[in-house]
């Protein structure tokens, strides 16, 4: 009922974003005017376009069309592990890449499990390496999200209409085109969109499955013309490709993008009476059985492999663990300070497009917004020296679109319920926060700061650009010993990482959660 | 003494008029139909809405586009009238000092409040851990502290049950009486009328009626008030 807005963070908050789309749009012009675009692009350049938005293209669709098969078979079936297997499918938002592309490499790889298996029937191995190792490993990040999302879209199903079905005795097939198609149908763009931005600005995915001059991605490339051949003309120009394309992507992906929510109730199954006969029990079993092996094999076999190669890791290797430890606190800190005002800010506000200046970070790809800096920062100073510090603010960056999307919604429901409240009582400026909106906001803050740091000690990205050989994090770190093909080191490298991103997770997701009263 | 001059309310193609002068220290039941605008009237007076014309004036000062909190009002809304993550001293002392930094003077208040509504022995509990009439009653804690000169209801007891609504509703009138506040309370029941409001104002068909006798409209109404009795 309360017209009247709450006056939470109004200039803070325009300053915020203000000084974020300044750190972006510095960048941008950096990248502008040392771009060499009158050379045009090569034929390895449109290669790399190509191939960019064709893993891309494939990525979505398959991790969508297998998703579909998933999270239908978890909607309707109740079997013992399912909340844990739903938990299991938020993990790979916040498993470092590096650590999943070991996995996979193990049991996909060369001499991997599967390779050995069909070496044993007389096949010919397969090699992982190439687009459809690309897509493989992607399919493998994004297949969980698109089922949690699909998820969420059968429960937004109301459960009166699938008593109306057992009622009606409803056929599969009719009930999948009354009820479940039209679901799709809303919710599948979206999903595909989602997952097709994610995918064009992967970078250590290409890096370490794709390269070579038919799988080479745009972020890659320009990892390349940076680090190989210091052309950054070239990098400056492949950044603006990649802008553009992926700019444009995010336009429209912002319109289709379903809300990111905590994840709460989807482990409440409902009662279904459709769907009874052996043969779709079978089929659902099957299909809950080879999605959870297919997600569980990689990472159990890189914490066996991992639990070996503990004891062969050299010191580089913790000192590279203090580093991404120290990066990511310094990515939360550097997140805080702008996305709270922000939030604040964009909260009180009717709904509209204040929150696309989040997404212009996802939009402008990380190793971008790095170059930009690189160039700005190299006459001045030697980068490497601020490789971490950069490394920490990009990781922010790159957080603050899920961040904005994590708060806002939250914090806006604070303010309708409590904004009437606090205005009789004349509570404003800083007693507010401290008093309504932190405390209300608690679970939320955990989540975000957890995935911020997750994602910040996962990430190979601009550390990549940036690192020379004293100052490295620990996925790079990791990814060297995998170049240098000490692959066990590389695998204990891979489990510190691992649990370091979880503990990180864990532990601020915990401190959210506690004393958390309704 | 609150003053409503010409005043109109516009919500999309709603809107409300009205004309009165309200006595300090007096009870007003507002009724009326569902949808005519009773809880707008009250957010209006309380500076949550905005006036589109006329003028609301408390002692002969201007207030219509004061902040809510300055205008010497305090409102009990429907819910949320509590902070769930603030125990019920803190909750109480918000209406002392809306930062929390409270002086051993405002402890001393607090307890005093907390006393006066029977609930000196929850001070360090949640409202979570409550039961739905000692919320109220925190929530009447602080309106006591507040000592604002004009106290709103907007049917703050509805989710309760009978028997604890009208021992709520004596409460409000007795800490009224105690601070010598002005009371304007939303209301269904003709019963809380006649239990506590010196005047009835009613609302309808776009126009709020200044206040009449509660006891003579009640048993004599005029004709609008008559067919929304029953």
């Amino acid at each position: 009922m309360a017209d009247r807005a709450v006056a939470l963070s109004g200039k803070t908050g325009l300053f915020a974003a203000a000084l974020v789309a300044g750190l972006i749009l510095a960048a941008l012009v950096a990248v502008f005017t040392a771009a060499d675009l009158g050379a045009g692009l090569g034929p390895a350049d449109w290669a790399a376009v190509r191939f960019t938005a064709m893993q891309a293209v494939l990525s979505a669709v398959l991790s969508v069309l297998l998703a579909v098969p998933v999270a239908r078979a978890l909607a309707r079936r109740r079997f013992w592990g399912r909340g844990a297997l739903i938990t299991l499918l938020g993990a790979p938002f916040i498993l470092p890449v590096i650590v999943a592309v070991l996995g996979l490499l193990t049991v996909f790889g060369r001499s991997g499990v599967l390779n050995q298996f069909g070496a044993a029937l007389g096949l010919p191995p397969v090699s992982i390496y190439g687009l459809h190792g690309v897509v493989l490993a992607h399919i493998f990040f994004n297949l969980p999200l698109a089922t949690r999302l699909l998820l969420q879209g059968w429960q937004s199903i109301p459960s009166e209409r699938f008593r109306l079905a057992g009622q009606l005795q409803m056929t599969p097939r009719a009930l999948f085109l009354a009820l479940e198609w039209p679901m799709l149908r809303q919710v599948l763009p979206g999903v595909a969109a989602l997952i097709f931005v994610i995918c064009l600005t992967s970078f250590a995915v290409a890096l370490t499955l794709g390269g070579g001059p038919r799988a080479t991605t745009i972020e890659l490339a320009i990892y390349q013309a940076f680090r190989f051949d210091f052309d950054l003309g070239r990098a400056a120009l492949l950044s603006v490709v990649q802008l553009v394309l992926a700019g444009a992507a995010a336009v429209v992906a912002l319109w289709l993008i379903p809300p990111i929510s905590l994840g709460g109730g989807l482990d409440r199954p409902l009662r279904r009476w459709d769907a009874r006969g052996g043969g779709q029990r079978v089929l659902d079993g099957g299909v809950i059985t080879v999605a959870a092996l297919f997600l569980l094999l990689p990472l159990g076999a890189v914490a066996l492999r991992g639990l070996v190669g503990l004891g062969q890791l050299p010191p580089s290797v913790w000192q590279a663990a203090l580093n991404s430890i120290l990066v990511a606190g310094l990515s939360v800190m550097v997140l805080a300070a702008p996305a709270l005002p922000m939030a604040g800010w964009i909260a009180t506000r009717r709904r509209g497009g204040v929150e696309a200046i989040g997404l212009m970070g996802l939009a402008a790809s990380p190793l971008m917004i790095g170059t930009g800096w690189f160039i700005l920062i190299n006459p001045v100073l030697d980068p490497a020296r601020l490789s971490l510090p950069v490394t920490a603010l990009v990781n922010a960056l790159m957080a603050l679109p899920f961040v904005l999307r994590i708060l806002v919604p939250r914090l806006r429901e604070t303010l309708q319920d409590y904004g009437p409240l606090t205005q009789t009582l004349g509570m404003n400026g800083w007693a507010l926060w401290r008093l309504l909106v932190l405390p209300r906001l608690r679970p939320q803050l955990g989540f975000a700061a957890g995935l911020t740091g997750a994602l910040s000690v996962g990430d190979l990205g601009v550390i990549a650009l940036f690192a020379d050989q004293e100052r490295a994090t620990l996925p790079l770190q990791m990814y060297r010993l995998m170049g240098a093909y000490r692959m066990e080191a590389a695998a204990g490298a891979a489990l510190l990482l691992l649990v370091l991103a979880l503990a990180v997770f864990f532990i601020c997701d915990k401190w959210g959660r506690w004393h958390a009263d309704a | 003494m609150l003053t409503l001059e010409g005043m109109r309310i516009e919500r999309g193609d709603f809107s409300l008029t009205a004309d009165m002068t309200l006595a300090p220290g007096r009870s007003y039941a507002v009724i009326g139909p569902s949808g005519s605008g009773k809880s707008t009237l009250l957010a209006a007076i309380c500076g949550f809405v905005p006036v589109a014309a006329g003028r609301l004036s408390r002692e002969g000062e201007e207030v219509t586009d004061q902040h809510p909190g300055q205008r010497g009002m305090t409102m009990l809304f429907q819910d949320n009238n509590l902070f769930p993550h603030l125990t019920v001293r803190q909750n109480v002392g918000l209406g002392l000092r809306p930062d929390l930094r409270l002086k051993a003077a405002d402890q001393a208040r607090i307890d005093a409040a907390l006393a006066r509504v029977g609930l000196s022995d929850h001070a360090a509990k949640r409202p979570g851990a409550l039961s739905g009439g000692q919320q109220s009653r925190v929530a009447l804690a602080r309106v006591l502290v507040q000592a604002r000169p004009w106290v709103l209801l907007d049917e703050p007891f509805a989710a309760l049950g009978p028997a604890l609504r009208v021992e709520m509703l004596d409460l409000v009138q007795d800490l009224a009486r105690e601070a010598g506040a002005g009371l304007i309370m939303v209301t269904h029941a003709p019963d809380d009328v006649r239990r506590i409001a010196d005047e009835v104002i009613f609302v309808e068909g776009g126009r709020v009626h200044a206040p009449g006798p509660a006891t003579e409209l009640l048993d004599n109404p005029p004709p609008a008030l008559r067919a929304y009795l029953g």
